[in-house]
């Protein structure tokens, strides 16, 4: 019965979203009242069932209803619970209820938080965003339907999730990343709807400013997190390896982050619309491009579970048509966009506009390398790849000038400063950097190596400006700043953080392989690894061995690691579970590798520097834009009420 | 021009120059690292380059794979069922090794045509096989002549 039940609420759902698409656009048309107001029930209505059908789906995963062969093929009953409820979103068919019950939260957020909306406006983004809906509920039911049955023969035993996925760093990442992805569709949907109406002011960047903000949050968590859980389960302890997929989701954050700080000058300045709007078609596009390309199968990839060619093909119609429509609507309404807002050449735009350039140019660099490969196959023009040197040669030179500019332009007036205020503003900053540069240098002589040099030199300018430039205010202005500008503060110095420790950990990390008995013991940097003795290990739903050591540092007992290797029957796959001691300034890291003869094992030990210092960096910047977000969604209220009541009044 | 098109003009002329300069910068650092593939067949029959990186993708063949004791030194034979090259590699080999395992390898020929592996890729699960490994498998047929002609000579 169950998967009968979430079918039928799956239809449900579509029906609700075609209607919701449909009524309240035609209603803007004609002026009629009564469909503008029925998007937001209607809203509603679609994300109840959509929340239903994912609730049956999990349902069956927990009471392990190896009827459905979705569930059959990866779920078993000594999968743990956690596990089991993780398992909705471990594979292709799932991942996308996941993503299209999401796409739902957010439509549903919407509704509920705009009611200071005009309701013109409401009802359009509520179309678009159900537009955008019925596609990808329409691509669940044709061509991956998690609610598929094994009809007549059910399996007594399941196959098991993919054991890479259990982990819990994996029960938060793909969710989190989602949100993020699908928060752009909320930005898109205003912008599309701007564009509809032709009102493109100060009062559209205001309402999309948190949504985006609120987006771009979950991006960067999902992100972080994705990163952690690649340096803990995938044993070769590194944190970004350029994969496409890691990529994939690079690729909308870069667009994001251009977005929204675009968007600030749209709603201070009344400036850079039209490319804001750009941006904001882009930024949903490329989450969509995003997910088809982890989705359709076409990338050798931990990620490419689809090996269907029909759902590629889907997916990339779908793309099409959005990228397609909105740029086509983009082209006959751009010349209605009237950019207020003079500025001169020193001033906070520029350097807000140069930092999207950037920001964009990154984008449009990764976005080839990641493409490249594809599209030398498609051409038959033979195979390659595209490895981390390429990105890493593209990245880390247009990171530099992007990360002067990010520490100069907080500090920057709007419409024009002088350069001799310029100049007063980051004397000091300017100073201290030199300094920090310096003794950098001095103190690595010997070994110089340009990448740290340049690496901390631009750590310290932007956390020494960004510092330096909270001080001057709150000098100026008291401690009572709005937590928008605290935010920024944060996020910004959340990007020093994460240069220090890519920095640091590419740098100076220690990695060694080695063959070790019992007994023996093996020296990294300046600790002693030594490998005491090897144990049985039994989990729920695995057996595997644990191997113990004991680490010590400059002959002083530090701790005792227990790196295992786990088995998985039921998908004869081992895993291995890397033994990590972290630290603020050092992690040490055992990855088990295979039993060599004679009781030996093969084993990769690390010393990794810093490397925490990378996702503190993202968790800084994420908190900048939580606050930020507090802060924006109080006003917004606010100031959107008494407008609202003021012109009341005059009618 | 009055200044309002002046400053438009440059902005412009900045956002063409940045992404000249990147687009240059991108395709110069994509021929210098991109890594080519090619099957086994393709090796054997010397298409693949001597001094150069490139990578390998086939099936790891049973009965091949040899571990040199007190060392972290394997060798293997890398097939797609018509004819395999040997591989050797210094390190930890990925969880899902094993034979008869689909896998992609990175590395160099040596003078003695066999393939010093700086890098063995093998991802996802156990039944999984990446494109370019189906792909050589399926093509490794159009070998099978080349291979018997060998054989007779």
């Amino acid at each position: 019965m169950i998967p009968e039940f979430g079918n039928f609420a799956l239809v449900v759902a579509l029906c609700f979203a075609v209607t919701q698409a449909i009524i309240p656009l035609l209603g803007t048309y004609r002026g009629n009242r009564t469909w503008i107001q029925m998007a937001r029930p209607l809203a509603l209505g679609q994300f109840f069932f959509l929340l239903f059908a994912y609730a049956t789906l999990t349902y069956a995963f927990i009471n392990n209803d190896f009827f459905v062969a979705y569930v059959a093929a990866n779920s078993n009953t000594h999968l743990p619970l956690l596990y089991r409820i993780t398992a909705v979103w471990g594979a292709h068919e799932g991942s996308m209820l996941l993503w299209t019950t999401i796409l739902g939260v957010w439509t549903a957020a919407v509704a509920f938080f705009s009611r200071s909306l005009p309701e013109e406006t409401t009802a359009q983004v509520l179309a678009i965003l159900g537009l955008i809906s019925f596609g990808f509920i329409l691509f669940i039911i044709t061509t991956s339907n998690p609610f598929a049955t094994l009809l007549p023969n059910i399996p007594l035993q399941g196959r098991d999730l993919n054991p890479l996925l259990q982990d819990p760093g994996l029960a938060i990442h793909p969710p989190m990343l989602y949100m993020g992805y699908v928060g752009f569709s909320v930005a898109f949907a205003f912008a599309i709807a701007a564009l509809l109406s032709g009102r493109l002011d100060a009062a559209w960047a205001r309402w999309s400013r948190p949504w985006t903000i609120a987006a771009w949050c979950f991006l960067t968590l999902g992100i972080t997190l994705g990163s952690w859980w690649s340096y803990r389960v995938l044993g070769w302890g590194g944190w970004w390896a350029w994969d496409p997929v890691e990529n994939a989701s690079f690729l909308p954050w870069l667009v994001g982050t251009a977005l929204m700080h675009s968007l600030i000058v749209c709603e201070k300045r009344n400036a850079f619309k039209g490319w804001t709007v750009l941006l904001a078609i882009m930024a949903f596009s490329l989450s969509l491009f995003g997910t088809f390309l982890v989705r359709s199968g076409i990338l050798t990839s931990v990620h490419a579970f689809a090996l269907d060619p029909t759902r590629g093909v889907y997916m990339l119609l779908f793309l099409l048509i959005v990228v397609g429509c909105s740029l086509t609507l983009y082209a006959f309404r751009a010349h209605r966009i009237h950019s207020g807002g003079q500025f001169n050449a020193l001033s906070r735009e520029t350097f807000l506009l140069s930092n999207n350039v950037l920001l964009f140019i990154m984008m449009t660099t990764i976005l080839l390398g990641t493409l490249y490969p594809l599209f030398i196959d498609a051409m038959h023009a033979g195979k390659i790849s595209v490895g981390p040197p390429y990105f890493n040669a593209v990245f880390i030179p247009l990171s530099i000038p992007l990360f002067i500019l990010l520490g100069i332009g907080p500090l920057m007036f709007w419409q024009k400063m002088p350069m001799k205020k310029i100049w007063q503003r980051i004397w000091l900053g300017l100073l201290i950097t030199l300094v920090i540069g310096v003794v950098i240098t001095v103190k690595i002589l010997g070994h110089i190596h340009i990448m740290v040099i340049v690496g901390l030199t631009l750590a310290a300018w932007i956390i020494a400006l960004t510092l330096i430039g909270l001080i001057q205010r709150i000098r100026q202005q008291g401690w009572r700043q709005s937590r928008n500008y605290y935010g920024m503060i944060l996020a910004h110095l959340g990007v020093g953080v994460c240069i220090i420790g890519i920095t640091v950990t590419s740098v100076y990390s220690i990695e060694k392989d080695v063959s070790m008995r019992p007994g023996n013991t093996a020296q990294v940097g300046q600790y002693q690894f030594t490998f005491m003795r090897t144990q049985p290990l039994i989990g729920p739903n695995y057996t595997g061995v644990t191997a113990v050591f004991t680490v010590k540092e400059n002959g002083h007992y530090l701790t005792t690691l227990n790196a295992e290797k786990r088995l998985f029957p039921v998908q004869h796959m081992a895993t291995t579970e890397a033994a990590i001691d972290a630290g603020l300034f050092r992690d040490l890291y055992i990855s088990l590798g295979d039993p060599l003869r004679h009781g030996g094992w093969s084993l990769r030990l690390y010393y990794k520097p810093f490397v925490r210092w990378v996702w503190l960096g993202g968790l800084l910047m994420l908190f900048g834009g939580i606050l930020a977000l507090s802060d924006r969604r109080y006003k917004l209220a606010k100031r959107l009420a008494t407008k609202t009541s003021s012109n009341q009044n005059v009618s | 021009m009055n200044p309002k098109r002046t400053k438009r003009l440059t902005f412009v002329l900045i956002i063409v120059i940045g992404m000249a300069i990147a687009v240059g910068l991108a395709l110069y650092a994509l021929n210098q690292n991109i890594n080519l593939f090619y099957s086994p067949s393709q090796v054997v029959t010397g298409q693949a380059p001597k001094h150069h990186m490139f990578r390998i993708g086939g099936i790891v063949k049973p009965g091949t794979i040899h571990q040199i004791p007190h060392s972290l030194d394997v060798s293997f034979d890398v097939t797609d069922k018509v004819n395999q090259v040997e591989v050797k590699y210094k390190g930890i080999l990925p969880d899902l090794f094993r034979a008869g395992q689909g896998i992609v390898v990175d590395g160099q020929l040596n003078h003695h045509g066999v393939f010093i592996a700086s890098q063995v890729l093998a991802k996802h699960d156990a039944t999984y096989m990446p494109p370019e490994v189906r792909a050589a498998l399926k093509e490794a047929k159009h070998y099978k002549h080349i291979k018997s002609v060998g054989k007779i000579q």
